[in-house]
């Protein structure tokens, strides 16, 4: 089954003809990912290896009946481009683009929460993967396989890391969610967590998390009311001091709010097991699937 | 990026937040100068990004030009927990008659700003928080939506405003706002907010964040950040454009991807080290900028041992290898390294290091096996 990107994403791209964006889509095609249309305000009528180009979201909505969005363009239009492809009707937006500014992810996140049909995930996220199926984003699918673990993770490279020990561990994923390293991310822990449960082929999630903000803390809340698949997490950040932004945007302990031990603990206390490295993980995944088979 | 005080009110007098008039100084005969030009009395107020200057002696009322060139003189360069005052506000002094408190924080829980008020001014917030919550009047604001006058008067009559400054209060709050939004704050802070003897209202007092990733829109913003108190090595990293953040131990980190990296330091810090630094390399990392990232790295004396930890993906590790044996061309640095590379071109990447044959480099296949190996090198 997989979550949200399935072989019914049909993808648009805005910022297909610039370097990045044109490196990018031309892998997630490859991989199979149906890439219907992209667009460039002042290239429309042109093509990528085939792909049309359009002027607006509009018209590649219309011609080419695009229902997924990846955001590849820089900061200063991101904010834009996401409102302009919700205007058009697109129901998930992959926005991919670091460094939007904060006040800019506030207004998008509320106009975007009165439209139920509209899923935004990111910013400053490396996509959604489902292996076998579809790629959306900057994630390396050729380190993945078809399977059934949920991936859901604030970060790009430790999210590689953590599923290459997982792969390792012979495990495969069902669909790898990148959320975003921003402080007002378009879907939470819990969005995805909610998606995770719903879905038949996913039977364990994994959650990475780090510091800043509370929304692993929530998420903590979330899954012992509302999940019942078994859920490992890791956070990152143990090390990190307070007052700082780690690299992410919203990877700041302020204060003494958003720490990692703080979030390890609200997730254990919740039933949630933590691994202290990204290598402990996999180990306790795979202890918990052996259990789960024995069952 | 924070303001220092003086600048924090410059940006609210821009958006019609009443602060008392003001100069900063950086010198003695500055400092004087401007008191003369302010009237006595005045304040000489030490300008330093940390809290407790009062109680540090670094903000002191002069009622003549010899009690401003005193004052003046003591706090410039004095140390006030670490943070040494390079620069002075002088500033009118304000017949106070209340101290109350007003702050606008980037809520990102609620996704909402969250305006707070409240009459217990000129003290630590967070005390009045614990000891009386209901103290703090608190709402947040639809951010489509804007700050209302309805708002203003919400949180003023919650908070128990004297009665005559209900709606100075209340305007003021609305300009507070207009800067945290026009001027893409995370934080606006005023303790204490003012209300004059002659029941006027005034900040008297900024604490200013702003957003970093909006700075390429405000560039006079930009040109605020406060290089004399950076540290040099932070410094460095900035104009180099890398993600750069300096720690207190010897094990130089480098990685590619925030959440890579912190993990990195957790895991050397539970192999006993002490990282020296976060480096974030970033995506696609090319040659260059890994040949810059291990100059600051190795910038810092203390640095014993450096890691190497890269998780390719989109980052191909032949380009890191590359980078390492350019560094060692240019820099030769005398303290081991530790590589671990995986990912995009890892086999590539590693025979090339193993080709290059540099001097006290190891590599490990593993993450925890690299941690464990660097902590052993740094001793």
């Amino acid at each position: 089954m997989a979550i949200l990107v399935t072989n019914e994403t049909k993808l648009c791209v805005s910022g297909i003809t610039g370097r990045e964006g044109t490196f990018h889509t031309l892998n997630n095609k490859n991989y199979g990912t149906d890439v219907v249309s992209g667009v460039t305000p002042g290239k429309g009528g042109q093509d990528v290896e085939g792909i049309p180009v359009f002027n607006t979201f509009h018209d590649a909505v219309a011609e080419t009946g695009a229902n997924t969005a990846m955001i590849f363009v820089p900061p200063r239009f991101a904010a834009d481009s996401i409102l302009e492809a919700e205007d058009a009707g697109i129901s998930l937006i992959v926005a991919i683009t670091e460094g939007i500014p904060a006040h800019d992810e506030l207004r998008v996140y509320n106009h975007l929460a009165r439209n139920p049909d509209v899923r935004l995930v990111g910013p400053n996220c490396p996509g959604i993967l489902s292996p076998g199926k579809a790629n959306v984003g900057i994630i390396p699918a050729a380190f993945f396989s078809e399977g059934n673990v949920g991936v859901v993770s604030r970060s790009g490279t430790l999210t590689y890391q953590i599923g290459n020990e997982l792969a390792q561990a012979g495990f495969g994923n069902s669909t790898i969610v990148g959320i975003g390293g921003d402080p007002v991310p378009g879907s939470s822990f819990v969005d995805i967590l909610a998606e995770f449960e719903a879905d038949p082929e996913t039977e364990l999630i994994v959650m990475a998390g780090e510091i800043g903000g509370s929304a692993e803390e929530e998420a903590a809340e979330f899954i012992a009311a509302n999940v019942s698949k078994p859920v490992v997490a890791y956070i990152a950040g143990f090390t990190a001091p307070p007052g700082k932004t780690m690299g992410h945007a919203g990877a700041i302990v302020s204060g003494t709010a958003g720490t990692a031990k703080a979030k390890a603990e609200a997730l254990e206390a919740n039933g949630v097991r933590v691994g202290r490295t990204p290598t402990e993980v996999a180990e306790i995944a795979a202890e918990i699937a052996g259990a789960l088979r024995t069952a | 990026m924070d303001l220092l005080e003086y600048q924090g009110k410059q940006l609210f007098a821009r958006h019609g937040v009443p602060v008392p008039s003001g100069a900063p100084a950086t010198t003695v005969e500055e400092a004087v100068a401007a008191a003369d030009e302010i009237g006595y009395p005045c304040v000489v107020k030490a300008q330093v990004q940390i809290g407790g200057r009062g109680k540090a002696g670094g903000i002191k009322v002069a009622k003549d030009r010899a009690e401003a060139e005193e004052h003046a003189k003591a706090i410039l360069g004095m140390d006030i927990k670490g943070h040494t005052v390079h620069e002075v506000w002088i500033e009118a002094a304000s017949d106070i008659a209340a101290e109350y408190y007003a702050s606008i924080v980037f809520d990102r829980s609620a996704k909402r700003p969250l305006v707070m008020l409240s009459t217990q001014g000129g003290m630590d917030i967070e005390e009045v928080a614990e000891r009386d919550p209901t103290a703090i009047a608190r709402l947040h604001v639809d951010p489509l939506l804007g700050f209302q006058d309805f708002h203003a008067r919400r949180l003023a009559f919650e908070a128990g405003v004297d009665a005559d400054v209900v709606r100075p209060i209340g305007a003021l709050l609305n300009k507070l706002y207009d800067a945290f939004v026009g001027e893409e704050a995370m934080l606006v802070e005023v303790n204490p907010l003012i209300v004059t003897t002659d029941r006027k209202v005034a900040a008297l007092d900024a604490k200013v964040t702003l957003d970093d990733n909006s700075l390429f829109r405000h560039p006079d913003n930009a040109s605020l950040r406060n290089v004399a108190a950076e540290d040099p090595q932070e410094q460095m990293a900035r104009e180099r454009d890398l993600t750069f953040v300096k720690l207190d131990g010897n094990v130089g980190i480098l990685g590619n991807g925030a959440g890579l990296v912190m993990s990195t330091l957790d895991v050397v810090a539970q192999a006993g080290g002490q990282p020296a630094n976060f480096l974030d390399a970033g995506g696609g990392s090319r040659a260059e900028a890994i040949t810059q990232a291990v100059e600051v790295i190795l910038s810092n004396e203390n640095v014993t041992a450096v890691l190497f930890n890269i998780f390719g993906g989109i980052t191909r590790c032949d380009e890191v290898a590359r980078g390492l044996i350019e560094a060692f061309n240019q820099i030769n640095p005398q303290v081991p390294f530790v590589v671990r590379l995986d990912g995009t071109n890892d086999v590539e990447g590693r025979q090339l290091l193993a080709d290059a044959n540099l001097p006290n480099v190891h590599t490990e296949s593993t993450m925890l096996g690299a941690a464990k190996k660097v902590v052993e090198l740094a001793g």
